[in-house]
């Protein structure tokens, strides 16, 4: 009997050494899936000096960046395009050196980070609201408030007196108003919410200001694609994309009437003269977490909104700190130029010196 | 300690007995015979217990997945308790979470799913064991299992373009006006497209393959004399599929429909794509919907609130629990009729 001891031992003893030379062949495959979202991650990440995680809408022109500053100057930049809200959680678990949103971050997320976070605008981009009016084929024009109550549900036919009295001279199908919506989390969803919440206060009190709403009516479609796919086959429908999407895509987009009384087409142009309308009544102090939807200026769009990069004011690591502020230094200078050729619209000169300005205290002390 | 006494002792395990000599040949054998069948002896213990700890990694496994999901959720589920079940209110902005809707969205689009796809899966099961020529049989069968491997985002755009158009202009109007089936709730209303019927239709044809699959293969199985017999008593070709060949296979062929109701209830992309990813509950068929997968699909990328997480991740857990408690009384009735026929045969 004694014999069996040692017998039994050595079993378990292979047992367990099969069973971790396995348990680690499949836990090495898991390593290297975790390091890619890692912060760290150096090696996995193809030698990137910074990562950088964040909102999907200004990962064009963002890549497009990355790509030029890393032929300019060397320094490679993996930016992960996984959405607004998983950028603010990589960013509050310090596991990527910068995020990025759509949305500013509110102050309960930002009392949730490890230091102080600075805001930094990049471009700005804008929601256009497009429709399928069959036989009408001028641009239709809206104001804030019947774009609210269709999407409330109150407006329930395109020949309502109200779309009517704004588009004189169109003759409006009695056709009945379809709202299509955005069905997944997007910053999309928020401008045009803290639009519409900007305009209308029933608006502003349900559903409000959010990248996910309970919406009163209409259905959801998935990203912009399915937004415009849903639209363009389907007349009567209204719904909101990108500009940049809309403008690739040859949809045809309403005319807004602005907070100054002017009917306005997005464009390029229209979308940064709503930023240099809000940056000129920015207090000195500013965190530039602010909404330039409805801005004032005769050529403001109404539906604008920045997009940010997300920078912790006190990095952890001092050298890619300093890295990543002359990357925001050379983005704001040279980069802002290359903004329009794909459809997002550069920062107006105000902002742009206010934010150098701003930039240059960080990279003389790390503690402002 | 005799080489005969190990065999006897662990006769309780079955891996065992197939590897080691039988009992009186070890005893015949000299000593260095037995060093080497005591190298056996733990290679053998060593085999088996890799292989059992192996198979425990599975339950182990699903048991840390139901538990992490439920910790995740379990804030939500606290807050809201029953009602989470119950309510139907969705409001990210107010933090207001009910899973109603997408509960009832994926039990009916997967109702719908199964009620058209299992007997056209079925049918093709049967022509191809059954009927089908030779040369006819391979290719039919090949295209069918194709199904399976189409992309489930490829199906959703298919749906976008080609389904929902159809749906909305031809198959819509007709099944309400021209058939006058809009008087019951279920085919009444505005005929916008994306709908639980798009999404229902997307996914029969989505699991047909699944259960067309499996059918065929135990239908296969079904041996020769069971229907020679069956001939052989006058049956005719019907009679002998009917009476002969079906109730042979009907376990395995359950088997395959809830292979394919799995499959429905998980599927997440081409139901985004065509459910109208609305939260509600609406008797008619025509009316967008949400489900479970969809609804976690959606949001989680964009959910920054502790509580919606948190929401989600609870749906998340509704989700396997439904599947878990479908696929037992699914396996039940299989047990239920495999009994059943056995018992007929016996």
């Amino acid at each position: 009997m004694q014999r069996r001891h040692p017998s039994a031992l050595a079993t378990l003893i292979c047992s367990a050494l099969v069973v971790a030379l396995v348990a680690a062949a499949c836990g090495g495959s898991g390593d290297q899936k975790t390091a890619s979202g890692a912060p760290n991650a150096g090696s996995a990440s193809g030698g990137a000096d910074l990562t950088g995680a964040g909102a999907t809408f200004p990962y064009p022109i963002y890549s497009k960046w990355f790509a030029d500053y890393a032929a300019k100057t060397g320094v490679k930049i993996n930016y992960q395009s996984i959405g607004s809200g998983g950028g603010i959680r990589q960013l509050t678990e310090g596991t990527v050196d910068f995020g990025a949103s759509d949305a500013p971050m509110t102050d309960a997320e930002l009392a949730k980070t490890k230091g102080p976070v600075l805001h930094v605008p990049t471009v700005l981009g804008a929601v256009v609201i497009t429709y399928n009016v069959p036989g009408v084929t001028q641009p239709i024009r809206l104001d804030g408030d019947a774009v609210a109550d269709m999407f409330l549900g109150k407006i329930a036919k395109w020949n309502d007196p109200r779309i009517a009295k704004l588009n004189p001279g169109v003759k409006l199908p009695a056709t009945d108003v379809l709202i299509v919506h955005r069905s997944d989390g997007s910053g999309t969803t928020y401008i045009f919410s803290d639009y519409l919440a900007a305009v209308s206060p029933t608006w502003a009190k349900a559903p409000g200001r959010g990248k996910e709403l309970q919406w009163p009516v209409g259905m959801g479609g998935k990203g912009n694609e399915g937004v415009a796919g849903q639209v363009k086959q389907t007349p009567g429908a209204i719904g909101y994309v990108e500009l940049a999407y809309a403008k690739q895509n040859n949809m045809p987009y309403a005319t807004l009437k602005n907070a100054s009384g002017a009917f306005v087409a997005p464009t390029i142009e229209s979308v940064t003269a709503a930023a240099a309308g809000v940056a000129a009544a920015l207090p000195p102090n500013t965190d530039f977490r602010v909404s330039v939807v409805n801005a004032p200026g005769a050529d403001a769009y109404p539906i604008s909104s920045f997009t940010y990069l997300l920078i912790n004011r006190n990095p952890a690591d001092a050298v890619k700190g300093k890295k990543l502020l002359d990357f925001v230094k050379w983005a704001l200078s040279d980069g802002e130029q290359s903004a329009a050729s794909l459809d997002y619209s550069p920062l107006p000169a105000a902002i742009v010196t206010r934010l150098s300005a701003r930039i240059d205290s960080l990279s003389a002390g790390p503690t402002s | 300690m005799t080489h005969a006494a190990v065999p006897s002792e662990r006769a309780g395990s079955p891996l065992d007995r197939p590897v080691l000599p039988s009992g009186a040949e070890p005893a015949r054998g000299a000593r260095r015979l037995g060093v080497r069948i005591q190298g056996a002896v733990i290679g053998d213990r060593v085999y088996s217990t890799a292989i059992t700890l192996f198979a425990l990694c599975v339950p182990v496994l699903m048991i840390l997945i139901a538990l992490e999901i439920f910790i995740a959720g379990w804030p939500a589920l606290r807050q809201f308790g029953f009602s989470f079940l119950t309510s139907s209110a969705w409001d990210p902005v107010n933090g207001a979470f009910g899973a109603a809707p997408a509960i009832y969205g994926t039990l009916v689009s997967s109702a719908i799913a199964l009620a058209i796809s299992t007997p056209l899966a079925i049918g093709v099961a049967i022509f191809l064991s059954e009927f089908a020529p030779q040369w006819l049989r391979q290719p039919v069968a090949f295209l069918v299992d194709l199904l399976a491997a189409v992309p489930s985002v490829v199906y959703g755009l298919w749906g976008i373009f080609v389904l929902i158009p159809i749906l909305r202009t031809a198959v819509m109007p007709f099944l309400r006006d021209t058939l006058h089936l809009g008087v019951l709730p279920f085919f009444s209303g505005p005929a916008y497209g994306p709908s639980m019927l798009a999404a229902g239709l997307i996914l029969s044809v989505m699991v047909l393959p699944y259960i067309s699959s499996v059918s065929r293969e135990v239908l296969l199985a079904v041996p020769r004399s069971q229907r020679e017999a069956a001939l052989a008593l006058g049956a005719t070709k019907w009679e002998t599929i009917w009476g002969a060949v079906l109730p042979y296979a009907k376990s395995g062929i359950i088997g395959g429909v809830i292979l394919g109701l799995g499959r429905a209830l998980g599927e997440t992309m081409a139901v985004t794509m065509l459910i109208g990813n609305r939260p509600q509950i609406s008797a008619s068929l025509f009316a967008p919907g949400y489900t479970m997968a969809s609804l976690i699909a959606n949001e989680f990328s964009e959910a920054s609130g502790d509580l919606h997480l948190s929401a989600l991740m609870a749906v998340g857990f509704v989700l396997f629990v439904i599947t878990l408690i479908v696929n037992a009384v699914a396996r039940w009735l299989v047990w239920q009729v495999s009994r059943g026929s056995a018992g007929k045969s016996a």
